[in-house]
C-alpha cells in the first residue's frame, strides 16, 4: 500500500498541472473565438473573388498571362503553414506527415511556422525561405510571404506554388491540405471551397460567348488581378491555419484537463483507502494491546 | 424594369447584397454608371464613391481600391474599404488623413510602407468626400 503522504503529494501535482491546462484551455478557446472569426469573414470575399476568376479564366486563354501558364512541373515550391507553438494535438504531425510524402529533389520549402521549420532542417528538406508571424496577422505581413512565392514563380525557378496548411473545418476536425495555387487553372481556382466550383461553372456558362470588356485593357487588370487573387488565398489559408491551431489546442487542453481531473479522482480513492487501511490497522493495535492489558 | 444583383464585399464583410437599378462606381478611367443588361465587364476602381440606386432608395458607400465585375445581370464590387455614408465617422476619418500626412511628410517611407500609407490616406479621403458631399 503506497504511503499517504506520496499519494497526497501526487495529487497536488496532478491539480497543478489541471490547472495550468485549464488555463491553457481558456486562453485557447478565447482566441479560437477570434481566429475562426477571422477566418470566416473572409469567406464571402473570396467567394467572389473566386468566381469573377473562374469567369475571367474562361475568357482567356492560357498563354494570355504568366500566372496562367502551365509549364512542365520540374520544381514545386510548398508553403508549409504550421504553428509556432506545440500543445496542439496532433495538428502539426498530421501536416508533416503529409510532408514526408512529397518529393524531396522536387520540391523547394518555404516555412511559416517554427514547427515545419524546425522539420524540415530536420529532415534534410530543402527550405529557402522562413517566416515569422504573429499570432493574428495582417494581411501585409502574409503579402510578405506570398510575394516572395510569387517572385519564385514568376522568374522560373519553380513551376508550381502549393500550399500545405492545416483546413479548418470546424473546431474538432482540422484536415490537413495540399493545395496548388500557381499556375491559377480553372478548378484550382475554386480551390477554397469545392462547391463553389460547381455553382460557379453553372454560372460561367451562363456568359460566356458574350465578349469580356476590360477596362483600361486586359493586360492591365489581370495584372492587378492575378497576383491580388494569389495574396489574397494565402492570406485566407494562413487565417484558417491560426483557427485551425487554436481550435486544436483548446480541444487538446481540453481533454488534458478532463484526464488530470480523472486522475485526481482515481488518486482520492486510493489516497482514502489508504488512510483508511491505516486507521483500521491503529484501531486493531489499540483494542489488541487493551485485550492484553485485561 | 429590370434590376441588377448587386454585391459589395471586404475581406472583413460582406457589406451589400441586394437589387440595384444603377450603380455608379469610380472606375480607373473615369466615373462609370452601370445600368441592368451591361456588358460584361472587369475593371479597377480607386478610392472614392460608389452610389447605388435601389427601388426606392439612394445608397452612397466610400470605397477603397479594389475590382468591379459587371455581368448583364450582376455587378460585384471587391474593395479592401466599404463604409455606408451613414456611418462614416467624420471625425476619425480626418484624423486618419492627419495621421497620414504626417508620416508622409516626416519618415522617409520606402516602397511597400509609403503605399499602405498613401491608400490607407486615401480611403480617408474617399469617406471625407463622401460625407461631405451629403450635407450640402
Amino acid at each position: 500500500m503506497a504511503n499517504t503522504r506520496d499519494i497526497r503529494r501526487r495529487i497536488k501535482s496532478v491539480k497543478n498541472t489541471a490547472q495550468i491546462t485549464k488555463a491553457m484551455q481558456m486562453v485557447a478557446a478565447s482566441k479560437m473565438r477570434k481566429a475562426q472569426q477571422a477566418a470566416m469573414s473572409g469567406h464571402p470575399y473570396s467567394l467572389v473573388l473566386n468566381r469573377v476568376l473562374v469567369s475571367l479564366r474562361d475568357m482567356v486563354s492560357a498563354d494570355f498571362h504568366p500566372l496562367l501558364e502551365i509549364r512542365p512541373v520540374k520544381k514545386t515550391l510548398v508553403l508549409l503553414v504550421t504553428s509556432d507553438k506545440g500543445l496542439c494535438g496532433a495538428l502539426n504531425t498530421n501536416v508533416l506527415r503529409e510532408a514526408m510524402l512529397l518529393d524531396k529533389e522536387k520540391t523547394l520549402f518555404v516555412a511559416s511556422g517554427k514547427k515545419g521549420a524546425s522539420f524540415l532542417a530536420r529532415t534534410g528538406r530543402n527550405m529557402i525561405a522562413d517566416f515569422a508571424l504573429p499570432d493574428n496577422p495582417t494581411f501585409l505581413q502574409t503579402k510578405s510571404i506570398s510575394k516572395f512565392c510569387l517572385e519564385k514563380f514568376l522568374s522560373g525557378d519553380v513551376d508550381r506554388v502549393e500550399v500545405l496548411y492545416p483546413k479548418f473545418v470546424n473546431t474538432l476536425v482540422q484536415k490537413p491540405l495540399l493545395v496548388t495555387l500557381l499556375p491559377i487553372t480553372d478548378d484550382k481556382a475554386a480551390g477554397v471551397s469545392q462547391s463553389v466550383s460547381e455553382q460557379v461553372a453553372s454560372e460561367a456558362t451562363v456568359t460566356t460567348g458574350a465578349q469580356f470588356l476590360f477596362e483600361p485593357g486586359a493586360d492591365e487588370v489581370l495584372n492587378s488581378v492575378l497576383p491580388y487573387y494569389f495574396h489574397f488565398e494565402v492570406f485566407q489559408m494562413i487565417l484558417d491555419a491560426r483557427a485551425s491551431e487554436q481550435s486544436a489546442r483548446m480541444v487538446a487542453m481540453k481533454s488534458a484537463t478532463d484526464n488530470a481531473k480523472s486522475l485526481v479522482k482515481d488518486l482520492t480513492l486510493e489516497y482514502n483507502k489508504a488512510r483508511q487501511a491505516s486507521i483500521t490497522t491503529e484501531l486493531l493495535e489499540i483494542t489488541t494491546a487493551q485485550m492484553a492489558l485485561a | 424594369m429590370s434590376s441588377l444583383q448587386l454585391e459589395i464585399v471586404t475581406p472583413e464583410a460582406r457589406i451589400f447584397t441586394g437589387s440595384a437599378q444603377m450603380v455608379i462606381a469610380p472606375g480607373v478611367e473615369g466615373g462609370l454608371g452601370i445600368l441592368p443588361d451591361h456588358m460584361p465587364l472587369m475593371t479597377e476602381i480607386l478610392p472614392g464613391e460608389v452610389i447605388v440606386t435601389t427601388e426606392d432608395d439612394e445608397l452612397s458607400f466610400a470605397v477603397g481600391g479594389g475590382f468591379l465585375e459587371v455581368l448583364p445581370d450582376r455587378v460585384s464590387i471587391l474593395t479592401d474599404m466599404a463604409i455606408v455614408e451613414g456611418e462614416i465617422d467624420e471625425k476619425a476619418a480626418e484624423e486618419a488623413v492627419a495621421r497620414a500626412e504626417q508620416e508622409m511628410r516626416d519618415k522617409v517611407l520606402s516602397g511597400e510602407e509609403l503605399a499602405t500609407v498613401q491608400a490607407s490616406l486615401l480611403r480617408s479621403l474617399a469617406q471625407l468626400r463622401v460625407k461631405r458631399r451629403s450635407h450640402r
